[in-house]
């Protein structure tokens, strides 16, 4: 039996010249609209029990639009979604509760608001409090509320019935880390218990580690539906190619800002990440021996040249910072138009999360002298951890244990 | 159709638990709550009493009360309290739930039953008060009074037809919010609420009788006031225009259904 299957499934905003054009349509009258534009075209897939899927794509790449349509707010112009079993989405916690009331009643709203009868919310709301945690809050109204504690009851009651789809943005922090725990392993105990689950997410790490199987969206159309390591890989080769296209863009999609500095005697012409094997990837695992490389573009003649990186953790902290001016290797006495290519090769013995590289050209041992380009954020890769034991922290400090007694 | 009310049943215990909240939220840190729902419709009544009855010496033929004419006033704001509340409460809230709609999944036809429900409630707030008010006035009930059950229905029905049209419009010609109340400032004039029909000059009373509203009006006047049974031919004409306005209000919120989340 087929779970979940999307026919050819399209999505236009159509616009009209005037609105009552649009009227008129509904009273069957022929008018054509000025403007139709399909954000989904021809998508197709079923999704049997039990899967994992993971959806990925960039933004405005059409995830959400074809998430409404599965679970029904909007309504598809071309083809159809057929869905055998109920759809819960942990999309936007929280949606329609009243700050005026306390938590307890607006669990039977918000449940109210999911289909269920009062009988069946009266049935699974003892749990629903245990679960949120929140001890006398829950018959507190719901403005005296922290967001955590909103986002904790919130998340208890769209996970209250177990579904037999559950679609969750991966990017939804669900408060502190001890409660997104507890709600990851809630889904996780759905997913053992039968339920599919589809995740949106743009972390490689927690489709790898969640999903089966991974759809890619582009554009409007299904692009890559396969095993996650292959579409992800495919992935990361369209935004690379993107991005080489738009050297210029210096806001980076997270809305960071990326800074260029410098005299421009010298200048980065490019950085990147690569593995053993001399591919360039984006993730990297505990352990792993990577390289650093960067292209240097001599422009004029200069005297000293010294190359330094900073690899900065996802708050900006610097977490290891070099250059080759201390690694004794600084050139001297460069004409202009010589390319350089460095790289610099390390055990990236860091711990998991989100990292970017600043890269500086410079003379002496630091630029404050003579700064030829700084670039911030030159590069950001995550590291993940796969084969290591768990472990905590900025840095992968494996000990040897003993124990005595 | 059918799903629709299916889909009504369904959520019934939503519809319900939103009617009760949102009388429950009214309470939340205000004194009086709900009774401003009564309080506003009672004071209008005080001022057109005071002013027309006082000032401008009306008097009411046909009853001997002297306060006639308060009794006249309520009976005619009642009713046209809860058609203007459900009326511009409909006008906005497809717009007002518009976030709602575009996340949640849920029959749709509830948010305007909702707002039914809860001016229904409202009305009776202010009918009881309005007992109490003609007990005071020393007008008892009277068994006339069981005619505002249908006649209720009647002005739910109305008030929802015309809520049902302009609410969908609005999600697209916004201009509609703004011209609906200024239509039903003018439209309450041309109802025989503040005034006696008898003082409407004849040329005017062919307009009036257009008003599917003045015989609604004046069916709480006969019942309340007069304590008579109800025009049966005039209101039948309205009913049957209530009966129209809901099959097209529920014809084009079908119709627009699809299309209201994308422009929302």
């Amino acid at each position: 039996m087929t779970l979940l299957s999307v026919n050819n499934l399209g999505k236009a905003y159509r616009t009209y010249r005037s609105e009552w054009q649009r009227i008129a349509r509904w009273f069957f009258l022929p008018v054509k609209a000025s403007e139709e534009h399909w954000v989904l075209k021809h998508i197709s897939f079923n999704i049997q029990p039990g899967e994992a899927v993971g959806i990925v794509g960039q933004n405005g790449a059409g995830k959400s639009t074809l998430l409404k349509m599965i679970t029904g707010t909007l309504q598809p112009t071309d083809g159809s979604v057929h869905v055998n079993g109920r759809i819960a989405a942990i999309l936007e916690l929280g949606m329609g509760f009243n700050a005026e009331l306390t938590g307890r009643q607006n669990v039977y709203h918000a449940a109210g608001l999911m289909g269920f009868s009062t009988r069946q919310i009266e049935e699974a709301i003892d749990d629903i409090e245990t679960f949120a945690e929140i001890g006398e809050y829950f018959d507190q109204p719901v403005r005296m509320y922290s967001s955590g504690m909103q986002m904790r009851v919130a998340f208890a009651v769209a996970t209250a019935f177990r579904p037999d789809i559950l679609i969750v943005d991966e990017a939804l922090a669900v408060g502190d880390s001890y409660f997104q725990h507890k709600s990851f392993e809630r889904i996780r105990a759905f997913q053992r218990e039968g339920t599919t689950l589809l995740i949106v997410s743009h972390d490689r790490g927690s489709i790898q580690s969640l999903c089966n199987r991974a759809i890619l969206l582009d554009g409007g159309t299904v692009i890559k539906d396969g095993p996650p390591e292959e579409v992800m890989d495919y992935y990361n080769a369209i935004i690379a190619a993107k991005e080489n296209a738009t050297v210029t863009v210096t806001q980076r999609e997270d809305g960071s800002v990326q800074t260029r500095s410098g005299s421009g005697e010298a200048s980065i012409r490019s950085v990147s990440l690569h593995n053993i094997a001399g591919e360039p990837i984006e993730y990297v695992q505990v352990g792993e021996t990577v390289s650093l490389k960067v292209a240097v573009q001599v422009n004029n003649d200069i005297p000293e040249l010294v190359t330094g990186y900073m690899l900065k953790d996802r708050l900006g902290q610097t977490v290891y910072g070099t250059n080759t001016h201390h690694l004794g290797c600084k050139l001297e006495q460069v004409s202009a138009g010589q390319a350089i290519e460095y790289s610099f090769r390390f055990e990236a013995n860091l711990g998991v999360g989100s990292y970017s590289v600043a890269v500086a050209l410079h003379t002496t041992e630091n630029h404050i002298a003579c700064n030829f380009e700084w670039q911030d954020l030159a590069l950001v890769f995550n590291v993940v951890n796969v084969s290591k034991a768990e472990f905590v922290g900025l840095a992968w400090l494996p000990p040897t244990l003993e124990e005595t007694r | 159709m059918f799903g629709m009310l299916r889909g009504l049943w369904d959520y019934r215990g939503f519809i319900l638990s939103s009617i009760k909240n949102e009388f429950v939220a009214r309470f939340a840190r205000s004194k009086l709550g709900g009774l401003w729902m009564i309080i506003h419709p009672l004071t209008q009544v005080a001022i057109y009493a005071l002013i027309l009855s006082n000032v401008l010496g009306a008097r009411l033929p046909g009853i001997e009360n002297k306060y006639a004419y308060a009794l006249y006033l309520i009976a005619g704001i009642v009713a046209w309290n809860l058609f203007s509340e459900i009326v511009s409460r409909c006008l906005t809230i497809f717009i007002d739930q518009g976030n709602l709609m575009k996340k949640m999944r849920f029959p749709r036809i509830a948010l305007p039953v909702i707002v039914v429900g809860s001016c229904l409630l409202n009305n009776l707030l202010l009918f009881i008060a309005a007992l109490v008010i003609f007990a005071l006035l020393g007008h008892a009930p009277n068994m006339q009074m069981l005619w505002l059950f249908p006649l209720t229905l009647a002005v739910v029905g109305l008030a929802l037809g015309v809520g049902l049209v302009l609410g969908v419009l609005n999600v697209f010609l916004r201009d509609i919010g703004q011209v609906v109340p200024i239509v039903l400032q003018v439209w309450f004039w041309f109802t025989p609420i503040v005034y006696s029909v008898n003082i409407v000059p004849d040329y005017l009373k062919g307009t009036l009788d257009a008003n599917p509203m003045y015989a609604l009006v004046s069916a709480y006047h006969n019942v309340m006031v007069y304590q008579v049974a109800p025009d049966f031919n005039r209101l039948a004409v309205t009913v049957a225009i209530a009966a129209g306005l809901m099959l097209l209000g529920l014809f084009m919120f079908r119709r627009a259904s699809a299309e209201m989340v994308d422009s929302l």
